[in-house]
């Protein structure tokens, strides 16, 4: 067959025409899909094939908890094509494919930098080889290396003393998402026509330096591309052409993923909105009598298994900063269409099924698109999922739709943007409560003393004044975000530059829409503090060189959380104030800046470093995660909280703003289908009054306790924490005193 | 104005009511339960006064979202009825908003709800504290006759009631006890479900700040068996338990 004949022969039986021309998933999807508007009575559970591969490799995941990794290669620089194929269970697998040759192998990536590769591989008791090490110190310059070169003292200063941190500057920064569903349905070869019909047209183009960099930029994709197509032959596939069937479909898509964290270890590698795209190839097969539900129901398991067990090598540093081993292996389900017909088709619930399948776990980062207009039965599947697991989070699909489009994946925990058109320049987080302290203290660290922020007067008096401490404030905002947008500029310059992400690259259009992903951390203490200045008396205790170390509250204040004007408006302005400020600042290659109120699971060590508060916070004490009240300070439940919460405005921070709520079971119900049946109208409420995001745990804190005690009955208990979840039981037990510590609402 | 004391209101779902629930503690009660898990509620002085409008302001901030969720008001105590006036008031109030209202009430003082107040109520949640009367008057320092009289009325109205019976071991579990309550429950109209309530002390922390020692300190919590026992006994009585 001619490739136009594979084509076509691939194609049999899809509608629509616009997208056969241009490589367009989405209109691919809307001329094919099935709705689907029932419940989950035609789910099936696992097969005894995918029951004993999982029974494997659970064996494998114990011995992994015991010695931190399994096993690595400290030989191989990772790329596409850098290791033999690897397996489970070749007999049994449905889909296969591995990062390394063989399961939880990790596999080194120098390319961020070489420090985070020597440092994880000493901390779990490697070493590297020294060839690579010659290499990537003599011959080959990393992506850690050009940002060090570049960064000025100031931003160094910043950094270290946590007034910036997380910066994606000695790791992969993550948050793109490769439209891995092209190669399922185009077949490399086709996107490689288009990759370089991409690049004969800017040939014409004088060759200026953003030329030439995006002319070498495609070339490497078009590699990249050649490099997938091999990869996939040494397992024995030729993905040249377009899947032809629901399995080669899966394992196509699969194979482009598989590519992408085989050459990146980004901070979140997230797969995009795969499950109603995959659900067209799954009906057409179930249609023709030539798979059964069981059948589908495998291929989803089989893919969610493999996703599973995506792994990166890190510093335990990195893993105490973010929790546990994430990967963000992000999937987005449901939502509605542009035209108001649901996006939800039974793979969206397949999708979820595998969370009673395969038990629950933290990875991939299943996120449900949620709207009030979801159809019932699966708006009460995703709530009994939460009950029952509480390894689920949702987005506003009202508020994300309207301005990123109905094919909008989200990446890593909260970010939104439109699959294969939009990636991200991920810029972790500054500490807004630092930054108070340095308004207050004339830019000096309230911990160390240091000069940080340039000097300025410190804030003299007994007594705070608001008006005083907001002019000095946003004094040292606007210090902030030039610094901050400063350092996210040498980052992203040098990740191009070092360490970019082909694959993931080859599969958006060009050019791209590139967002710059700032973040906040600290929201409810500063508005807090703030408010306890404003409608309070905060009195300063100072120590012998003048530094504010202290703050003795008198009177009563509102607080950030109890759905009260007075605090949650202070919430709400530092929200836009900031992201007017990072907007005034231009950045690396034309951005749009977007600004996030996330903290993962970071509030815990950006507490550690930061001092007292006005609002009565004590130094070391961890911050609320992303945009929650702080902890006891929610005092009307958590409606209260979350309508706080919905005020925060999504267009001043639309890379998303996270709540984390944690309900005992009584509180929602006392049987599962009042638990399901009032969840999904808190789902509902939240979502109509503008929350962007819910994190629901459903669970008894006892349950955690005993779990802190005995990890060995635990190893699936799975919490979400801020934007996505983890295995409890590999949580430090600082962070799990954390999440005990955080409030749980017996009743919302 | 009609004015009322009110220690708080919270937020609250599944517990006061069916759906999500803007519950407002009215304070002050007649009875003295030993139990008592809300003793900061007592005696009126413990809240503060305040205004029906007030309250609906600050329900207004809730009612969309009470709307979309599914759920609605629960005035809850202290016991509400022990202010009949201002409970009445804002009960018309919240169904002028269209909000599904709840009256959350031992009864004791059911004589004092007029027509009126419960032809603007939902449904009742009626707690039966014990069947036998010395039981009833050792638990909450009252009589149990006012209480069983305010069900019957409810009953002939046909008004929507959940039953609460608070089960505390070596004080209402006794079979007789239960068996009476259960008996009368299923002749009345109306109850769509009865709660039994396990007994606990999270309500204790608060004691020494007001005063009264907590009497229960070294009460057990029940155990499942005799929760499953005391919901079989309402069970058995065709209630849905």
């Amino acid at each position: 067959m001619t490739a136009v004949e594979e084509r076509l022969d691939a194609w049999t039986g899809f509608r629509g025409v616009a997208w056969r021309h241009d490589i367009d998933v989405r209109r691919f999807i809307q001329a094919n899909y099935t709705p689907y508007e029932g419940d989950d009575a035609f789910l099936t559970g696992p097969t005894e094939r995918t029951a004993g591969l999982w029974r494997d490799l659970s064996g494998l995941f114990a011995e992994e908890r015991r010695r931190g990794i399994l096993d690595v290669d400290v030989h191989t620089p990772s790329t596409i094509t850098s290791h033999r194929p690897g397996y489970l269970d070749r007999a049994q697998e449905l889909i296969v494919g591995l990062q390394t040759d063989a399961p939880l192998k990790r596999a080194i990536m120098p390319n961020g930098g070489l420090r985070m590769v020597e440092a994880s591989l000493e901390a779990y008791g490697y070493e590297l080889d020294p060839a690579v090490k010659e290499v990537f110190t003599k011959y080959r310059k990393t992506h850690n290396d050009g940002v060090f070169d570049a960064y000025t003292d100031e931003i160094k200063r910043a950094r270290r003393a946590g007034v910036i941190t997380g910066l994606p500057d000695s790791y992969g920064r993550g948050r793109i998402i490769g439209d891995y569903r092209r190669v399922a349905l185009y077949g490399v070869d086709r996107l490689i026509e288009v990759k370089r019909a991409e690049r004969a047209a800017i040939d014409t183009v004088p060759s200026t330096e953003d030329i030439i960099r995006d002319r070498e930029e495609l070339a490497e994709q078009i590699r990249a591309l050649g490099e997938l197509k091999e990869m996939a032959a040494s397992y024995g596939d030729d993905i040249s052409r377009p899947a032809a069937t629901a399995r080669e479909a899966v394992q196509w898509l699969y194979y482009a993923y598989l590519a992408a964290v085989k050459e990146q270890n980004g901070a979140a590698m997230s797969l995009g909105r795969t499950s109603t795209f995959l659900d067209v190839y799954l009906q057409r097969d179930l249609d023709a009598g030539r798979l059964t539900e069981s059948q589908a129901q495998e291929l989803v398991d089989d893919l969610v298994i493999k996703l599973r067990i995506v792994r990166f090598l890190r510093t335990p540093a990195y893993d105490e900063l973010f929790s546990g081993d994430p990967t963000w292996v992000t999937e987005s389900i449901g939502g509605i269409g542009e035209d108001g017909r649901p996006l939800v088709t039974r793979t969206s619930f397949r999708f979820l099924q595998t969370l009673y399948n395969l038990g629950p776990a933290p990875e991939p980062n299943l996120t449900v698109l949620w709207s009030p207009a979801l159809p019932e039965g699966f708006k009460r599947f995703c709530a009994r999922v939460s009950v029952d697991t509480s390894s689920i989070q949702y987005e506003n699909d009202d508020l994300i739709r309207p301005r990123f489009g109905d094919d909008t994946a989200i990446a890593c925990c909260v970010s939104a943007m439109k699959v294969g058109k939009q990636l991200q320049f991920f810029g972790a987080r500054v500490n807004l409560v630092k930054a108070l302290l340095y308004a207050i203290n004339g830019g000096r660290d309230e911990m160390t003393g240091e000069q940080i922020a340039p000097a300025t007067a410190p804030l003299t008096g007994d007594y705070l004044e608001y008006n005083r401490v907001r002019a000095a404030f946003d004094h040292t905002l606007d210090w902030l975000a030039r610094t901050y947008v400063d350092a996210l500029d040498i980052i992203h310059y040098m990740h191009d530059k070092y360490a970019y992400e082909r694959i993931e690259m080859a599969l958006h259009d060009h050019p791209a829409q590139r967002l710059l992903g700032c973040g906040i951390a600290g929201l409810s203490v500063v508005a807090d503090s703030l408010s306890a200045i404003k409608h309070a008396k905060v009195r300063v205790i100072r120590d012998d060189t003048g530094l504010a170390v202290d703050f003795a509250v008198e009177g009563d204040f509102p607080r950030y959380g109890n759905n009260d004007d007075r605090a949650d408006t202070i919430a709400v302005g530092l929200v836009e104030d900031f992201m007017a400020l990072l907007r005034s600042y231009p950045a690396y290659r034309d951005p749009m800046h977007t600004l996030s109120v996330l903290t993962i699971t970071s509030n815990v060590v950006y507490g550690r470093h930061t001092g007292n508060t006005p609002d009565g916070r004590r130094a070391g004490e961890p911050f609320a995660p992303g945009a929650n009240p702080m902890n006891g300070q929610d005092r009307h439940g958590l409606v209260a909280a979350a309508l706080s919460v919905a005020k925060l405005p999504y267009d001043e921070a639309l890379d998303g703003i996270s709540l984390t709520a944690s309900i005992t079971p009584n509180g929602l119900g006392r049987d599962t289908d009042e638990r399901v049946i009032n969840l999904v109208g808190v789902l509902d409420g939240y979502t109509d009054a503008g929350g962007f995001h819910l994190n629901a745990n459903v669970l008894n804190r006892e349950v955690l306790l005993d779990a802190m005690e005995h990890p060995e009955k635990y190893p699936q208990l799975t919490i979400r924490v801020s934007g996505y979840a983890v295995n409890f039981v590999r949580l430090t037990p600082e962070q799990q005193r954390d999440v005990v510590n955080r409030t749980f609402h017996g009743s919302l | 104005m009609t004015t009322g004391a009110v220690h708080s209101w919270d937020l609250a779902t599944a517990v006061d009511g069916p759906g999500t629930r803007f519950v407002v503690f009215t304070a002050g009660c007649p009875l003295r339960c030993l139990y008592c898990h809300n003793p900061e509620t007592r005696f009126a002085r413990y809240g503060r006064r305040v205004t029906v409008d007030s309250i609906i302001a600050e329900i207004e901030k809730y009612r969309r979202f009470i709307q979309v969720a599914g759920g609605g008001v629960t005035i809850s105590g202290g016991e509400p009825l022990l202010q009949p006036e201002f409970t009445a008031e804002l009960l018309h109030a919240v169904k002028g908003m269209g909000l599904h209202t709840a009256l959350d009430t031992s009864g004791f003082l059911g004589d004092r709800a007029t027509g009126q107040l419960l032809a603007e109520t939902d449904l009742v949640l009626l707690d039966i504290k014990s069947w036998d009367p010395t039981t009833y008057r050792h638990v909450t320092g009252g009589e149990v006759a006012p209480t069983l009289r305010f069900a019957r009325r409810l009953s002939d109205l046909g008004k929507p009631m959940w039953i609460r019976f608070v089960l505390v071991p070596g004080l209402t579990d006794a079979l007789d006890n239960v068996e009476g309550i259960a008996s009368f429950v299923a002749t009345l109209n109306g109850v769509q479900r009865v709660d039994v309530l396990p007994f606990h002390k999270m309500g204790a922390p608060k004691y020494p700040a007001v005063g009264p020692p907590f009497l229960l300190a070294d009460t057990p919590t029940p155990d499942t068996e005799l929760v499953e026992r005391v919901r079989g006994q309402f069970t058995a009585h065709g209630l849905r338990a």
